[in-house]
């Protein structure tokens, strides 16, 4: 019996190696732990039975940190994979390293595989491509920060979800008054509360169109409408309207325990939401704006991650990532990632099939982002923000509003304190990359 | 016998030392030289375009308040790692070193968290201090405080303080207890034959004969605080909240790893290296002649 297992699996051992041997392997190296990952994998085992040259190999390497500074200093030692999944931040970091990159444009038409930039959305696209509109990276996961809230505290205080900000300052005075201890709580906070309020407020973070037109950009965070909106927040955490819990999604237990009846964070945080409340239901909403400052409230902009290729290998694996990218745009696919993990669907047919499978009507709420994001024409300020640096910017942003949340410095103190920073960084990737 | 050196000629010495001297080149002069290199460059993550720009990152790591600011982190936060974990080790061993039931179990239990990695710590301390979820801060704010790494300063040191010497006490534990076990019982017996009671026996008997291993312990935790608290800061603080957190080996990686600020990063490693081989100097030349043997 035991060694007739034992056979089984050697053979089939040798069997796996047989057929590894004879596929080209494409390495794919990306930043979705626990279940995304598993769906990454399943996408990949997707792949790799659908056709028999070549077998795509995810490799979780981290979080996006983690992930893209590995792929980094894996190009420098040579041992680059094919892929690598790079977060919206980085982004400028990547188009800047032109000989590190195989632009996907090309890569596509290299390899002769159809390709179609305008399937995509041009919210997301647009964040993405060169001055020219051509696509460098392969959109993958996308998101938008939305505004998740407790439907159970909001009735019994005989509210609604707030559309606008001095609506959140009512609504959660409300809610106070009838139990709740705290308004709303925000995770990644640089990212939902001042570069995607400058874009809903169509007012730019940095100049040069919040750095799309040019590698020498300044900081603009410290005017309005950024300053009025912290200085807000500051007063809002006197009064136990708003609570800080972490800079990345470390804040969500204040949401999932019934403490905090709001919670600003990304679309993609559905799938975490959905599994973690347990005690309530839960809704979600547009992300707020402030009604006196602006008639119109522009898009949000993404947040998320893309694909890269990377330069340095040969041009018959670039052909099974080609292969690899068609596949992974094709809408049932598309359709499938989009609805698991509440990340935006990057096709208009993948939207449309979700439409035509009833998943928004069965889950309400789920297309909130999507609509949120295409509803209006996005503005230069709108479009995305492309700076150097960029990651470091965001630490720098995280630092000088945790010392407002501490009371150490005041809103316009901290955001002086961060332009000033940024600027130096800022001006260090322009003397790098020019 | 003669005074005369056992090797004539230099070539077989060189040999046997060849192994240590190639581990050492491979894995320290090598790597410092490259550091040393990587600080006088401008380079943008990939390794595309390089800039040779000389001093220029060191001058600006000079300029840059947020340097000192770390420079200051790190000392408060490395002599109170070092301070508390061999202090209440101490306490410890003195304790264990009297107790006759049972010792086994209370040295076994004594020196479990050594065995703990230091991100593990971090995390373990971080359950219990976490503001929304944490049985400590729970009771802190029970008592009325208003405790909240996430935001002030002063908790999120404390916590981080706490989380790494919690790890180190053990390894001082042991070797305070294997220190203490080593006095001789005829000394502090005559001493308290002479009348010397239990505090003084310790103050001027038993502490001095410590003193070597008070001093190796000294300079382990202090490389320890420094240089391996990575973990602790990484998994509990993120260096912050602000940059509160932030030590100097926490912003090496900082600016390196996650900013891809290649220069600055190499600079930061060079002044850290600078400052340990002051220290280790230091130490040996100045607090080593306190030391009794």
């Amino acid at each position: 019996m035991k060694t007739q297992r034992l056979t089984a699996l050697s053979s089939a051992l040798l069997l796996a190696s047989f057929s590894a041997n004879a596929t080209t392997e494409i390495e794919w190296w990306h930043a979705m732990g626990g279940n995304l990952g598993e769906k990454v994998n399943e996408i990949a085992e997707k792949f790799n039975a659908s056709q028999d040259d070549y077998s795509v190999k995810p490799v979780y390497k981290g979080n996006y940190t983690e992930t893209m500074t590995g792929a980094v200093s894996a190009f420098r030692a040579n041992k680059q994979p094919h892929i690598v999944q790079v977060f919206e931040v980085g982004t400028a970091t990547m188009m800047s390293a032109k000989g590190a990159v195989y632009p996907v444009y090309e890569l596509m038409e290299n390899a002769n595989v159809p390709f179609d930039q305008s399937d995509y959305l041009s919210s997301v696209t647009g964040y993405y491509s060169d001055e020219d509109g051509n696509m460098l990276s392969m959109p993958f996961n996308s998101s938008t920060p939305v505004l998740y809230y407790n439907k159970d505290l909001f009735a019994k205080a005989g509210v609604n979800p707030p559309k606008t900000w001095e609506e959140v300052e009512q609504v959660s005075e409300k809610l106070l008054a009838n139990g709740a201890q705290c308004g709303f709580t925000t995770g990644w906070q640089s990212w939902v509360q001042i570069e995607n309020l400058g874009a809903r407020h169509n007012a730019p973070i940095a100049t040069n169109d919040n750095g799309f037109s040019s590698v020498d950009n300044k900081m603009l965070i410290n005017q309005s409408p950024f300053v009025d909106h912290i200085a807000k927040m500051a007063d809002w955490q006197q009064a136990g309207i708003f609570e800080y819990g972490g800079r990345r999604s470390d804040s969500a237990p204040l949401f999932y325990s019934g403490e905090c009846a709001m919670y600003m964070n990304s679309s993609a945080s559905y799938a975490g939401v959905r599994e973690s409340v347990k005690d309530f239901e839960f809704g979600v909403a547009k992300l707020p704006y402030w009604d006196k400052a602006v008639e119109q409230p522009r898009n949000t902009i993404i947040g998320g991650a893309t694909l890269w290729v990377l330069q340095g290998h040969e041009s018959e694996e670039y052909k099974g990532v080609a292969q690899f990218f068609s596949f992974l745009s094709q809408p049932e696919i598309q359709a499938d990632w989009h609805q698991f993990t509440g990340y935006l669907p990057i096709t208009h047919d993948a939207y449309e099939l979700s439409k035509k499978q009833g998943f928004y009507a069965k889950n309400p709420g789920t297309d909130i982002a999507i609509k949120q994001m295409t509803e209006v024409e996005p503005t230069p300020a709108s479009k995305g923000i492309r700076l150097g640096n960029f990651v470091q910017i965001r630490d720098v942003i995280n630092e000088e509003l945790e010392t407002v949340w501490s009371g150490d410095q005041s809103a316009q103190e901290a955001l002086d304190e961060a332009v000033e920073r940024a600027n130096g960084l800022l001006s260090k990737f322009a003397k790098a990359n020019q | 016998m003669s005074n005369k050196p056992t090797f004539n000629h230099c070539a077989f010495p060189i040999l046997l030392l060849a192994p240590q001297l190639l581990i050492t080149f491979i894995f320290f002069i090598w790597p410092a030289a490259q550091a040393v290199w990587q600080s006088t460059l401008l380079e943008d993550p990939f390794g595309l375009s390089t800039e040779f720009v000389g001093g220029e990152n060191f001058t600006e790591l000079l300029g840059d308040a947020s340097y000192y600011r770390s420079f200051l982190t790190t000392l408060l936060f490395s002599f109170s790692v070092a301070g508390i974990a061999l202090l209440s080790a101490l306490v410890l061993a003195v304790m264990a070193d009297r107790v006759i039931k049972g010792a086994a179990g209370y040295k076994t239990l004594l020196v479990w968290p050594y065995a703990v990695a230091p991100a593990v710590a971090g995390v373990l301390w971080l359950f219990m201090f976490n503001p929304t979820v944490g049985v400590l801060a729970h009771a802190l704010k029970a008592m009325g405080l208003d405790w909240n790494p996430f935001i002030h300063s002063g908790d999120a040191m404390t916590m981080v303080i706490i989380a790494a010497t919690w790890k180190q006490i053990s390894y001082n534990f042991l070797f305070f207890l294997a220190g203490l076990q080593s006095i001789p019982r005829s000394l502090v017996e005559a001493a308290a034959i002479d009348g010397a009671g239990p505090v003084k026996r310790f103050f001027t008997i038993i502490f001095p004969l410590l003193s070597p291993t008070s001093f190796f312990l000294l300079v382990v935790n202090l490389v320890y605080a420094f240089f391996e608290t990575f973990g602790v800061i990484h998994a509990m603080t993120q260096g912050g909240p602000g940059q509160s957190t932030t030590t100097l080996v926490y912003k090496v990686y900082a600016d390196g790893f996650v900013g891809l600020n290649m220069g600055s990063s190499a600079a930061q490693s060079v002044v850290l290296m600078i400052l340990v081989g002051a220290l280790t100097v230091i130490q040996f030349k100045y607090v080593e002649k306190k030391v009794a043997y």
